[in-house]
């Protein structure tokens, strides 16, 4: 530990300021929403919000909706995702590069996207729906409502699985499970056995991201949830209000979204802390040929999910290119129409987009870095309360960190409703948490002597922070900040209740054109917007050495 | 420009914890000293009090005459070298031995031939402008010493700096960094807790348990007339035997195992009590029947090589083990019964409780 000298220096003005951000753009807005759940319009105390929704049954439903809608969706999630990566990791598979990818890129759209892709092509009078109804005289369940989104959501998140298993396999030697095979396990008892005990704590934090991640999610539910209520899409309503608005009782319905989601919170950590052991693989696992029988289902299983999985988007891009009649449905034949018509819209949002991302994007790893060193270097009282602090986004959904701004910066005397500022504070409390944790991990694993050495050489804190422990935390900072920049860019649930006609990204394009049913530019904006997404990663993939994506 | 250190009645607290209740030290100018224990007792504490990166919570500690208490660890003039090494992977060797000289504002020309030198003289020159991370544990260890000594620093400190190292690196690097410390001529205080590196190296070495020194001394003095039963037994092998203290006039020795082993050796002022006492597997040779010889039955052997060692039974209970050259025929097989001699003049007495030995002093170590 290096000495903590007596007078103020640098750092403890860094840590008042960083205090003061999260007390103005976090601690405030969170207790002023308290304060409206509990206040009536006249100012005195009541509980009739929280009567009224635990009184009506519609309301209740609404939360229970979403934590049921969660649960499925982590199940499902886990179910493909840790036999994906177990199949992936120990089997030789052909393709496996392509493989990879297709399973990030599957994850990289904004959720909604996927799930009007798939009413495209299954909903009522969807691709495959009347193909099957008029050629083969099938008629397929519906893909609204729960199962709709589940399905939905599912595709979307049991990539995380999938990464965070692949991750945790890395870390185990191949010794462990020669061990177990010595010791006379069969392969499927090794799986249970061995395998899935060792990355049991990768396991449960994805379990937890899937859950926040379907938990929070705004657009699934309103695009194909059909009458399938769930409390993001409530907030929203009660919020911008179809029929009256009523602030209160958002902030009530926000107030026990984040009770529940603290509680579940709370619940893993305390299931974790059960498996929390450090792995360090000297030899890692090599992918093994399987029989050949064994190894054409292994084939099948993996090549369907990436199929299936691929397919909202895949058909997205074609989509873009037929044609469309004045109201922008689909008519038959093809054409660029689409994109001309895109092109205006994404004129405006692309720059605007670029611009509330790029910002998001400094102040995020600007923040995790000094958050990071702060937490792991230089403990204090003062720093370990910034600690705590910077979990807290992970429990608010999205909409509530929304609503809460919202409702804080709407009147004097600090108006940001509207502004570029408040997209980019919403963006950086939603994605935050990520980037700081992985950000005090990567700086945990570089030994402290580094840092000292270059102290006993004679430089001082500051420089030894900026040209030694910087750039050895770069290489980890930039695999997690690619990610940030692609859930920036697909962020919805916060920001459909902050912006305005000057700060409408790419994503809010496309939900605004979704949402109008003009299905043709829709589908361009959204094709334009994967593109952008896969050239941001090809761009990240070129410049850094590391291949390996961190969340 | 080499200076001594003295410190003066330390103290190190974690907490409630004391790790150095209160430690006393003098360490010569240009000396190589080596702090050596067991893990636990304080010597990286001590090392990193002196290097400026652990708090002292009492007591001073002098750089020559200036006492460096309360001053910053960047401007102590330290070299020091850690156990992982701890070469910055994101610069070049060249560029890492030139970082301290960098932040000294040298003029350019001199930083080149510094760094120059310096990579001449821990022989990694043709590395130079190699990332580090493309080099042996040896070669990086070869560049922390080399950066460390770039800054002509005033004291050298090393932090187990070969316990990362296999065997044979491991005894190749501690040649090196012993003759290129001698040929610097700078103040070293150096960490380990292997005692065999320790003697290797070091003109003086102290020996540190529970926080406290338990001696301080040349390798041979620790060896041959170590100043408890701790240091007894951590440097080097050795069997601990009861015994008891006996004068006769000007005739003085010990009794163990039933037999009387008159001693020329002990202090002029222990008088007649229960001891321990050390004697060293070599300490013991096989005799013939005779005055003074401890008879004893052989349990195990274990052929080493230039030795063989055995197990021998003593009638007193106690087991002992005895180190013999190897010879051409069959060792000492099991179950015989053999006769052992003691070499005197080697054995160390205690008083019974360990603590204190009652050896004169040696001579001219």
């Amino acid at each position: 530990m290096i000495r903590s000298p007596r007078r103020l220096e640098l750092w403890h003005v860094v840590s008042i300021g960083i205090l003061a951000v999260y007390g103005l753009f976090l601690v405030y807005p969170l207790l002023g929403m308290l304060k409206d759940s509990v206040l009536t319009a006249d100012g005195s105390f009541s509980l009739r919000y929280f009567q009224r929704f635990f009184g009506e049954r519609y309301y209740l439903n609404t939360v229970l909706n979403s934590f049921k809608l969660s649960f499925a969706t982590m199940c499902f999630a886990l179910l493909v995702g840790i036999p994906l990566a177990y199949l992936y990791n120990f089997y030789v598979i052909r393709g496996r590069a392509v493989v990879q990818v297709l399973i990030v890129l599957s994850s990289m759209s904004a959720p909604f996207v996927g799930a009007y892709a798939w009413i495209l092509l299954l909903g009522r009078s969807g691709l495959i729906t009347r193909f099957l109804r008029d050629s083969v005289g099938i008629e397929i369940p519906t893909i609204y409502g729960f199962n709709g989104v589940v399905l939905v959501l599912t595709l979307q998140l049991y990539p995380l699985v999938f990464l965070y298993v692949s991750g945790a396999l890395r870390n185990v030697d191949r010794s462990l499970l020669e061990a177990s095979q010595s010791l006379g396990t069969s392969n499927l008892k090794r799986f249970f056995r061995v395998v899935l005990p060792l990355c049991m704590t990768s396991i449960l934090a994805s379990a937890l991201l899937v859950f926040m991640r379907a938990m929070a999610d705004f657009g699934t539910p309103l695009v194909i949830g059909e009458g399938y209520r769930t409390f993001p899409v409530e907030i929203y309503k009660q919020y911008v209000g179809e029929t009256s608005q009523n602030y209160s009782f958002a902030a009530a319905i926000s107030v026990v979204a984040i009770a529940i989601t603290a509680i579940v919170f709370l619940l893993q950590k305390l299931a974790a802390n059960r498996f929390s052991f450090k792995m360090n693989a000297l030899n890692r696992i090599e992918p093994k040929r399987a029989k050949p029988l064994a190894s054409v289902l292994i084939h099948a299983f993996t090549y369907l999910v990436v199929t299936v999985s691929m397919l909202p988007q895949a058909y997205l891009a074609y989509s873009s290119f037929r044609k469309t009649n004045v109201f922008g449905n689909f008519v038959a034949g093809y054409s660029f129409d689409s994109y001309r018509e895109a092109w205006r819209y994404v004129s405006k949002a692309l720059p605007t987009t670029l611009l509330i991302g790029g910002l998001s994007l400094v102040v995020v790893v600007l923040m995790s870095i000094l958050i990071a060193y702060m937490v792991v270097r230089r403990r204090s009282i003062l720093n370990n309360t910034i600690d705590t602090m910077s979990m807290l986004p992970y429990i608010i959904p999205g909409s509530v960190v929304g609503i809460a701004l919202a409702l804080a910066f709407s009147s004097r005397p600090l108006v940001l409703t509207g502004t570029v500022v408040i997209m980019v504070v919403a963006m950086c409390i939603r994605r935050s948490p990520y980037t700081i944790r992985s950000s005090v991990a990567i700086l945990q694993q570089i030994p402290v002597a580094t840092e000292e050495a270059a102290i006993s050489l004679g430089a001082s804190k500051l420089k030894t922070f900026f040209r030694i422990t910087t750039p050895m935390m770069a290489n980890g900072i930039i695999a997690g900040a690619i990610l940030s920049w692609v859930t920036i860019l697909t962020e919805l649930s916060a920001s459909i209740m902050l912006y305005s006609a000057k700060t409408q990204t790419l994503t809010l394009t496309i939900y605004v054109l979704v949402s109008r049913g003009i299905d043709g530019p829709a589908s361009a904006v959204a094709t334009i917007l994967m593109l952008f997404t896969v050239l941001s990663l090809a761009l990240f993939m070129l410049l850094s050495k590391n291949r390996d994506l961190a969340l | 420009m080499s200076v001594s250190i003295t410190i003066q009645n330390a103290v190190k607290r974690y907490g409630d914890a004391v790790i150095i209740p209160d430690l006393s030290l003098e360490i010569r100018e240009g000396e190589f000293f080596t702090l050596l224990g067991p893990s636990g007792c304080g010597k990286t504490t001590l090392l990193r009090m002196i290097a400026g990166f652990n708090s002292i919570e009492g007591g001073d500690f002098y750089f020559g005459t200036t006492r460096i208490n309360d001053l910053d660890p960047a401007r102590r003039n330290i070299g020091m070298v850690f156990q992982n090494y701890a070469i910055f992977p994101h610069m070049t060797v060249r560029a890492n031995i030139a970082f301290g000289l960098l932040n000294r504002k040298l003029p350019a020309g001199e930083i080149a031939a510094r760094a120059d030198e310096f990579l001449g003289l821990v022989r990694i020159s043709e590395y130079a402008d190699r990332l580090p991370e493309r080099l042996s544990g040896g070669q990086q260890q070869r560049v922390a010493l080399a950066r460390a000594l770039a800054i002509h620093p005033d004291v050298l400190l090393m932090d187990e700096p070969l316990s990362n190292l296999d065997a044979k690196l491991r005894l190749e690097m501690r040649e090196a960094i012993k003759e290129i410390q001698r040929s610097v001529g700078i103040t070293t205080v150096y960490v380990t807790h292997d005692q065999e590196e320790a003697m290797a190296v070091s003109d003086r070495i102290a020996v540190m348990n529970g926080g406290v020194i338990r001696q301080i001394g040349t390798p041979r003095a620790l060896y041959q007339r170590p100043a408890d039963l701790f240091v007894a037994t951590f440097i080097g092998h050795t069997n601990v035997l009861d015994g008891e203290l006996n004068r006769n006039g000007a005739e003085s020795g010990v009794t163990l195992a039933g037999v009387h082993v008159p001693l020329q050796t002990l202090a002029g002022d222990a008088g007649p009590q229960r001891v321990k006492v050390s004697v060293r597997p070599e300490d013991f040779y096989l005799a013939g029947p005779g005055a003074g010889v401890v008879a004893g039955v052989v349990e195990r052997s274990v052929f080493l090589g230039l030795n063989t060692h055995y197990h021998v039974r003593l009638p007193s209970g106690e087991a002992v083990e005895i180190v013999q050259e190897s010879v051409m025929e069959d060792p000492i097989a099991p179950a015989t019964p053999v006769r052992l001699g003691i070499k005197s003049q080697k054995i160390n007495v205690f008083d019974e409780a360990g603590a204190v030995s009652l050896m004169a002093p040696l001579v001219g170590a």
